[in-house]
Formats: C-alpha cells, structure tokens, sequence
C-alpha cells in the first residue's frame, strides 16, 4: 500500500497545487459563477489538457500517461481545494474509464485520443432518481433494425450541457431495478431526440436534466455487451466514489486550514477565539477526522491502482468519510467563522454548497453505509 | 541465501527445539507471565519458556546486547516476531519494564543504571511498576505533591500514588516526585527508581465498577531511597515522563482495533436475527456499519502512521490523535455490542448468563477507562490543539 508518495507523484501534486493556486483560483471561479452563463472556462480546460491530466488513467497507445488513480486523485485534490470547475472528472475520468473497460478497440480509437487532446467533452448520463442507484434505469433502450431506440429522462446529469457525447445507460431488457439488461451507449449530443435543460445548482457547476426522445443510435454506440453493463457501472461507481472522496478531501484541508487560521486571528473578549476550550476541543476534533480522511482517500486511491479485492468496501468507506467530514467541517467552519462564515464575501459558504452536491454524487452517507453492511454479509 | 534468510532459517530452528509445545496454545490472561521475585507459574513451562527467550535477549529483541538485550534490527526482529506467530507462541514474558522503564532507561538512564536494571528486565528477574497518577494529580499530572527531600545520600520519600497497575505483585516502582517545591511545576519533578522491599511502602489494591482489576494505591511513607535511583538528572522528571507517556498513548489507542476478537455483526446476529440476510433491525444496522466504517478508518490511518514514522514525517503529537480516537471507538464497540444483546448483557455473575455475556459486560464497564487512562479524551484534545494546531493558551 503506496501510502507515501513517491517522486513523481510529489511533481505532478507540486504542479496541480502550482495550477490551481496560480490559474484555477476561486477569483476565476466566482467570475464564471456570477457570469452565469455556462460554467465552464474553455482557456482553463485547454491548459488541464496541456499539462497532460486528461490522459492520466489513458494508456500510452491512446496518447494517456497511464500514471494511475493515485496520481489523478491527486489532482482532484488540489482542484477541490481551490473549488475549481472543471469537466476533468466527466471526461478525465468517467468517460475515458467506461472507454477503457467497455469500449471496442474502435470505440476507444475514435474516443479516447479525442478525451486525451481535450478536443471533445463527455457527461455521464446514469441517475434517473433524486438519490444515487446502480440499478434503477427505466429509461429504455429498444432494438431497431439499425440498432437502438434511446427514450426516457436522466436527470442531474453532471457537465450535461457542455457534452459533445453523452454516455448513457439504459434497460434494454429486465425489469427496473435488476441488475442484468442494463446495458451503455455513446451516443453524440447533437443526435436528434436529445434535449436539455440547464439546471442552476447551489454550487454553480454544469449540471442539466437530459430528456432522450426516440434517439436513433446506429449498433456501433453500443458499449460492452448488450443486457451486461451492471459490473462495469459498479466498478466504475466505485472508482468515482473514491475520486471523488480526494476532489473533498482538498476542499476540507482547505477549509479546515482558513478555520484554525481564524481562529488565531479573531479577537473577542480581549483575546483570540482560538484560546477558547469550547472551540479548541471543536478544532481538534475535526483535525483528527481529517487525519483518518487523508488516510482513508490514500489507501483507496492506491487500491485501485493495486487492483485490490477491498476496493467496493474502501469506495464506500472513502465516500462515506469525506461526505461526513467534510460536512462537519464546512458546518463548523461557517460556525467558527461567525457572521462573516455566512456573507458571500467570505469563501467558505462557496465550500459548504459544493460539499452538498459532492455528498450526492456517487452516494451519499446513507446509501454506503448500507451497502458497507451488505457487503460484509450482515 | 543471503543474512535474513539465514537469520530466518536460523530462528524457525532455535525455536523448534526451544519452544514447547504447551507455550504454542492460545495464552489465557491468568497464564500470562509476568516475572519478578515473588512470581508464581502456573505451567512450569513459562518459566522455562521465559528463561529459553531470555538467554537469547529476545525477550527484548531490539535491546543492545551488552544489557543482555538480543541486538537486533528492525528487519530482524520483524522476521522473529513473524516466526513467533507463525508457531502461535506465547508471549515468553511482558513487563512494564520491558514496555515503559527499559526504553526510558535507554535514553535517559546513565551507565551504571542501565546495568543495574536493564539486563534484570530481559531475564523478568525484577517486575516493575509505574508510579505517576496521585489522588490529588491526575489529568493535572503535573502537580503531583509526592515529596522527595535530599537528606544526606538519600531521598526521603513521602506520598502517595494511584491507578499503579499490579502494584501488589511489584518488586520495583518508578515514580515521578517533587524534588523542587519551589519550581514550576513542571520544572520540579524528578524521576525516580524505587525498591518496594524498602521499609514505608505499602499497596493496596483498588475494585472497580468492573470488579476486580490490576489497579492499586501504593502508600510512600518515609521511604529511604539512594540518590543513585535518580534518572535523567535533578529536576528534569517531566521529560522523561512525557517520552513514556507517549508510549503509554499509543499501547492504548491500539485497543480501538483489538479487544474481542470476534466481530461485533456475528453478536448481532445471534441476538438481533436476519431476515433475508440483514440484520433484523435496521437501526443497529446502521449504527453498526458505521463503527465497522470507523474502525477500518482508523485502521487505514493507523498504517499511514507506521509508513510516515519511517520517513520521519509524523508529528510527535499525533499519538494523541490515536489515542483519543482509538478509546473512544472501543468504547462505542461495547455500547453498541450492549444494546445487541439486549437484558443478556446485564448480567454480573451466576446463572442466566453465558461466560461470554459476563465476560462482555465486565469489558463494557472495563472500556470507560479507556478515555481516562493515560491521559483523559479531553486532555489528549488539549495537547492536539496546542502541539499540531498552535491554538493560543
């Protein structure tokens, strides 16, 4: 378990810290939230492609580095930290993933150069209902004699109105809710039948509804196997459950840093607020959960990169951890901070509204610590 | 092959000529050998098994040599300590010298000391015992009263100490005593070695809400002790208490991930039921998950420690943050392993109950002291606020 990193990954954290601190900051990211257009900096996107991090998990053969899921959750990390918006996770991550492992030699020729240049841009339509769920999709997909009729609704479709390609699972046969007849399409935005609807989120970050209406896809969408898409959803679920948990884990170190810094700062009664045992014990608390958080999102990371059997229990444990953590964090931090925590001058709101649609991604603390249970079979 | 390998293959044959069969079992707590002048075993093959261990050194493998100690490395000891396993052997001797007083001694104890007292350690000829906590001095350690006056080439003793585990079976006692009433009360504290065969000590033994325990008042009154006994020089007591209290720390923060071995959802099981594969009620399910959640996490922090020690990137305080987290989560597991058994956990002794549900509740009530013990949750909070966030006084 790699849980020290090594040279290169220390270079390649150096520079997104370097990227984000200096380029993505939270100055570009409010423009583009008051600016309220699409959230998305095309300059921005450009640069993440330059510095190579859309190919990161890509093999060399695709243009990627290969450099692993540690290397990408690092990262994450540091994007999360500054709060910077970008379609690195959509097409980074998820679409390139789905690729690798669903994808015909074709598909992944036509696609994943196309993710590694940055040129396109992917979104993931899966969920169907207000919570996270593998197994619930109703949203049909019939077969023609050119290859598929695609109708129904996916809602809460993350960088939906920027995609070029939409990658979207539906039932092509069984009833919903069961595991066999799911199967994934990669299908092009532009297709007929497709619609969107914008959605403006507390956290300022593209996400729309997509209606799918009779959208003729020819046979050569079809990712994978017919009917058998289930294990790829729920491996790749949990590989975006644990990148997710890092994209968090940047965002709390983050907030928990401005905190203990008010802290030694703010005077009241005559003395710094940090010299009160009723926010001190608070603040130790909250360091303590942070410290098992970072250990928690470094083990997972390096599990996928070691392909070990523990990855579905570490996904839900890595998810779990970073959505309580960072809640916590972001409520106490907004406490601490008094009534300034509460104006929009003052970032750290920005933190605790994209901790919540953070926490819903992928599942949220209720629907992991459940499957947990299931899995160790009680 | 090269020398680990040789080591190794030179171990597994020491051992199985040396270790015998009856130390291979599964160890009860009453078996556990402990040394000292007055100790009794219950198998004479402890004594041998102990005696064996020691002629080697490795009841303190990592000691240096010329304290009897078995010289090894890291890498040396990982290979013994694996072989040990691999045979189920018995633990051939523990000791409070051998976890606490030797490692202090090693670092702040002078020649003669450390002949003195180590190489009687590794052979479990002494059994020592710790005497920090005062009725009056307890999370407020540091202003413990037990007074030691120079009177010629002797201190004089007077005072009294709490919570000194095994205490009644103890042959030495190391203390913490004020040498400077005048001082800070940091800066007045020696540390210092004790003989309890010495006229003016007496000990008492302490019930707790769990029943009987290990724990014990010891009385100093007027005892005479040569000033030789002074470890770490005059007044610098507090340093070398703080180096063993961290070690104190980390024995007991590793309970969160030891105790019963058995897992808390097989409990449940037998008390709660399943239906169709899940526990039955779906509240200590979750309340369940979440503490088998916890106790993994804390698991994985637990090997990001031992990989951050080797790089030396660990903050010395962070033992608070192990210790603090690993009680409390112990004392969760007993709560919530107190509710799956419903009115079987409410036992306290004789029919009705299985050993097993006894033996749980006395752990129950045992696991309060886990927060208290070598520094309360609250002052372990104190330390992480002040050492590793810098908050102000």
């Amino acid at each position: 378990m790699a849980m020290i990193l090594n040279d290169e990954q220390n270079l390649l954290q150096q520079s997104a810290q370097d990227f984000s601190e200096k380029v993505a900051t939270i100055e570009n990211f409010r423009k583009l939230r008051d600016a309220k257009e699409r959230y998305h900096d095309q300059a921005l996107w450009k640069q993440v492609a330059e510095l190579g991090w859309t190919g990161i998990i890509v093999p060399e053969g695709w243009g990627g580095s290969e450099f692993g899921y540690l290397g990408l959750g690092l990262v994450l990390q540091q994007l999360g930290r500054h709060l910077t918006p970008s379609p690195l996770f959509s097409t980074g991550f998820l679409a390139a993933e789905i690729l690798m492992q669903a994808g015909s030699d074709a598909q992944k020729d036509q696609y994943l150069p196309k993710i590694v240049d940055g040129s396109s841009l992917f979104a993931f339509a899966h969920e169907e209902q207000i919570r996270h769920s593998i197994h619930q999709v109703t949203c049909r997909g019939e077969k023609v004699a050119a290859g598929y009729r695609l109708s129904g609704e996916k809602v809460f479709v993350v960088d939906g109105e920027l995609a070029d390609y939409f990658i979207i699972s539906a039932r092509t046969s069984g009833a919903n809710g069961a595991e066999a007849g799911i199967s994934l399409f990669v299908v092009d935005a532009s297709q007929a039948g497709i619609s969107k609807v914008q959605l403006t989120t507390v956290d300022s970050r593209n996400v729309a509804n997509v209606t799918l209406d009779n959208v003729e896809v020819s046979s050569d969408c079809l990712l994978a196997e017919v009917d058998h898409a289930f294990p790829i959803l729920q491996n790749v679920f949990d590989k975006a459950a644990i990148l997710m948990a890092a994209e968090m884990l940047g965002a709390a170190e983050d907030v928990f840093e401005r905190t203990i810094d008010y802290l030694k700062e703010r005077e009241q009664f005559g003395v710094t607020i940090g010299s009160f045992q009723a926010l001190k014990h608070r603040a130790a608390d909250m360091f303590v959960e942070l410290d098992i958080a970072k250990s928690v999102v470094r083990e997972a990371l390096s599990a996928l990169d070691e392909g070990s059997d523990e990855v579905p229990q570490l996904a839900s444990l890595a998810k779990t951890r970073l959505n309580d953590c960072l809640t916590l964090i972001t409520n106490e931090g907004v406490q601490m901070h008094g009534g300034m925590g509460m104006t929009d001058e003052f970032d750290i709101g920005l933190y605790m509204k994209r901790s919540r649609v953070a926490n819903q991604l992928f599942g949220d603390s209720n629907y992991h610590r459940d499957r947990f249970a299931s899995l160790g079979g009680y | 092959m090269d020398e680990l390998a040789e080591f190794k293959a030179e171990v597994r044959e020491w051992l199985e000529v040396n270790c015998p069969p009856s130390m291979r079992t599964p160890m009860p707590e009453a078996e556990a050998c402990w040394g000292g002048r007055n100790a009794k075993y219950k198998k004479p093959d402890s004594k041998l098994w102990m005696d064996r261990m020691a002629s080697r050194g490795w009841t303190t493998p990592t000691w240096p040599k010329e304290y009897g100690g078995g010289g090894l490395t890291k890498k040396q000891n990982k290979i013994l300590q694996r072989e040990l396993g691999r045979i189920n052997a018995r633990p051939a001797l523990q000791s409070f010298g051998i976890w606490m007083l030797g490692p202090a001694l090693l670092q702040y104890g002078n020649e003669t000391q450390k002949q003195q007292h180590l190489p009687k350690i590794v052979r479990g000829e002494i059994r020592w015992c710790q005497g920090y906590s005062e009725p009056g001095a307890g999370s407020d350690l540091a202003g413990l009263q037990t007074k030691a006056t120079l009177t010629g080439d002797h201190y004089l003793v007077n005072g009294s100490k709490i919570w000194t585990s095994y205490a009644n079976y103890a042959d030495w006692i190391f203390c913490l005593v004020r040498t400077d009433p005048e001082a800070s009360k940091h800066d007045g504290i020696s540390f210092l070695l004790i003989d309890m065969d010495d006229p003016g000590v007496s000990t008492k033994p302490i019930q707790l809400i769990s029943g009987v325990s290990p724990f014990c008042e010891t009385f100093l009154e007027d005892v005479s002790v040569p000033k030789e006994n002074l470890v770490g020089g005059l007044n610098k007591g507090w340093t070398v208490a703080k180096t063993l209290l961290q070690h104190e720390r980390d024995m007991i923060g590793g309970i969160g991930g030891q105790g019963i071995k058995r897992k808390v959802e097989d409990y449940a099981k037998d008390y709660l039921g399943e239906v169709v594969g899940k526990l039955a009620d779906p509240v200590l399910r979750d309340k369940l998950a979440q503490y088998n959640m916890d106790a993994r996490a804390f698991k994985s922090q637990g090997s990001r420690f031992q990989a951050e020690l080797k790089t030396g990137s660990a903050p010395g305080a962070i033992s608070s943050a192990f210790k603090y987290y690993g009680s409390e989560l112990n004392k969760r597991k007993y709560e919530i392993l107190l509710e799956c058994m419903g009115s079987q956990a409410l036992g306290w002794e004789g029919e009705g109950f299985s050993n097993r549900e006894l033996s749980t509740t006395r752990e129950w009530l045992r696991s309060k002291a886990n927060s208290i013990e070598g520094g309360t949750s609250e002052v372990q909070l104190n330390i992480i606020a002040k050492r590793i966030l810098g908050l102000p006084d």
